[in-house]
């Protein structure tokens, strides 16, 4: 049985009909993405602080362009195919896949970044310290049930602490603090900047991870297009096109959260 | 027509680009614009997220073609708006209208 109107316009919408479905499906995705949203207003106004300069800005700039770069590229791999220029789609397109597979190792790497980075309770005689900063070998996601290991105790272990924050007015520190040696036995928290750490931190990987779900979907989809899908330029051309169009759209789409996302968690 | 088409594919192609600029531009503004201190900082909220809808519109309107698309769309996206707004307008209402305000 064939799919009615894969390639010609329904009369009644004057649409084919994948155009409504994925129009639809954007609409529940404004949904999700709005509901997570407004989760992020109310845990923020709710907080008595938020914290600010956690993220990397430049990294999350350097995202944001590649993004959006890869949305004009799968806008012109589309009208590419318009003007009948297969090989002119094949290399947007593949540059579409290049730049999503970009934008999820920067976002490893930053994820990276955050559960190898530390927040120390130290106690000190009668007094508590607490501490930002790394652990001597980067280690990822470390607790204080790493360091006691019946099978392998750790009695010491070497921290660098973050450089402390330049207020207003003042130049930035731009040397690090010497590593200190922290004894395990002083201890009393060690946390990474893993979703359990903060509020902020908690909603930053639940919207920012379900966006990289959304990436990864799409340059599946735009990537098999671009690949076993494209075999369909030669019997049906028209449907090919129109495949990749509502591809685009969800492309798009997926940039357009992040334009949101990236001054919401980024810089504000 | 055939002719014709591909122009007006050409055409549309060229728009592409300028928009590609504009939210480079935009990004870069958004950027330079969170360390402007305004004072207080609802105001630097304010003028990301004007930035932010300015290129979210570009990209709707341009590369998602919503300036030229069927009547139908514009009706999913019209009830979309509705339950969006109505999802914001929720949050804003209860963090207005504490349970301490009315039993003091």
């Amino acid at each position: 049985m064939d799919i009615p109107y894969t390639i010609e316009a329904r009369p009644d919408t004057g649409l084919f009909n994948a155009k409504v479905g994925i129009w639809l499906f954007l609409a529940s995705e404004v949904m999700l993405f709005g509901a997570l949203f407004s989760s992020y207003v109310m845990l923020r106004v709710g907080s008595v602080e938020w914290p600010h300069g956690l993220l990397n800005v430049p990294i999350g700039t350097l995202n944001t362009v590649v993004l959006i770069t890869s949305s004009i590229t799968v806008v012109l791999a589309w009208a590419s195919l318009k003007l009948k220029d297969f090989s002119k789609f094949k290399l947007y397109q593949g540059c579409t896949v290049l730049l999503a597979l970009t934008f999820v190792v920067i976002k490893s790497f930053e994820y990276h970044d955050k559960f190898t980075h530390y927040y120390v309770r130290v106690a000190e005689g009668k007094e508590v310290k607490e501490m930002t900063g790394h652990l001597e070998g980067s280690p990822l996601n470390w607790t204080l049930a790493n360091l006691n290991n019946p099978a392998h105790p750790i009695t010491e272990v070497a921290f660098h602490p973050d450089p402390p924050k330049a207020h207003a007015g003042e130049a930035a520190h731009a040397e690090h603090p010497a590593a200190i040696k922290l004894q395990t036995a002083q201890i009393q928290k060690l946390e990474s900047f893993g979703p359990w750490h903060s509020t902020y931190l908690a909603i930053y990987f639940t919207l920012t991870g379900l966006h990289a779900l959304h990436v990864i979907g799409g340059a599946l989809v735009i990537g098999f297009l671009w690949g076993p899908g494209s075999k369909l330029w030669r019997t049906q051309p028209e449907r090919l096109t129109n495949r990749v169009e509502v591809s685009g759209l969800f492309w798009h789409f997926v940039d357009l959260v992040w334009i949101f996302l990236f001054p919401v968690l980024y810089l504000l | 027509m055939q002719h014709e088409h591909a122009e007006a594919i050409r055409e549309a192609t060229r728009k592409y680009i300028y928009v590609f600029l504009a939210l480079l531009v935009g990004t870069i503004i958004t950027v330079l614009a969170s360390y402007i201190p305004f004072g207080v900082r609802s105001v630097n909220i304010a003028v990301a997220l004007f930035i932010a809808t300015v290129k979210a519109s570009l990209v709707a309107g341009y590369f998602m073609h919503l300036i030229s698309e069927k009547k139908m769309i514009y009706g999913v996206l019209a009830a979309t708006a509705f339950f969006f707004v109505g999802l914001m307008g929720l949050i804003i209402w209860s963090d207005a209208d504490h349970v301490s305000t009315i039993f003091r």
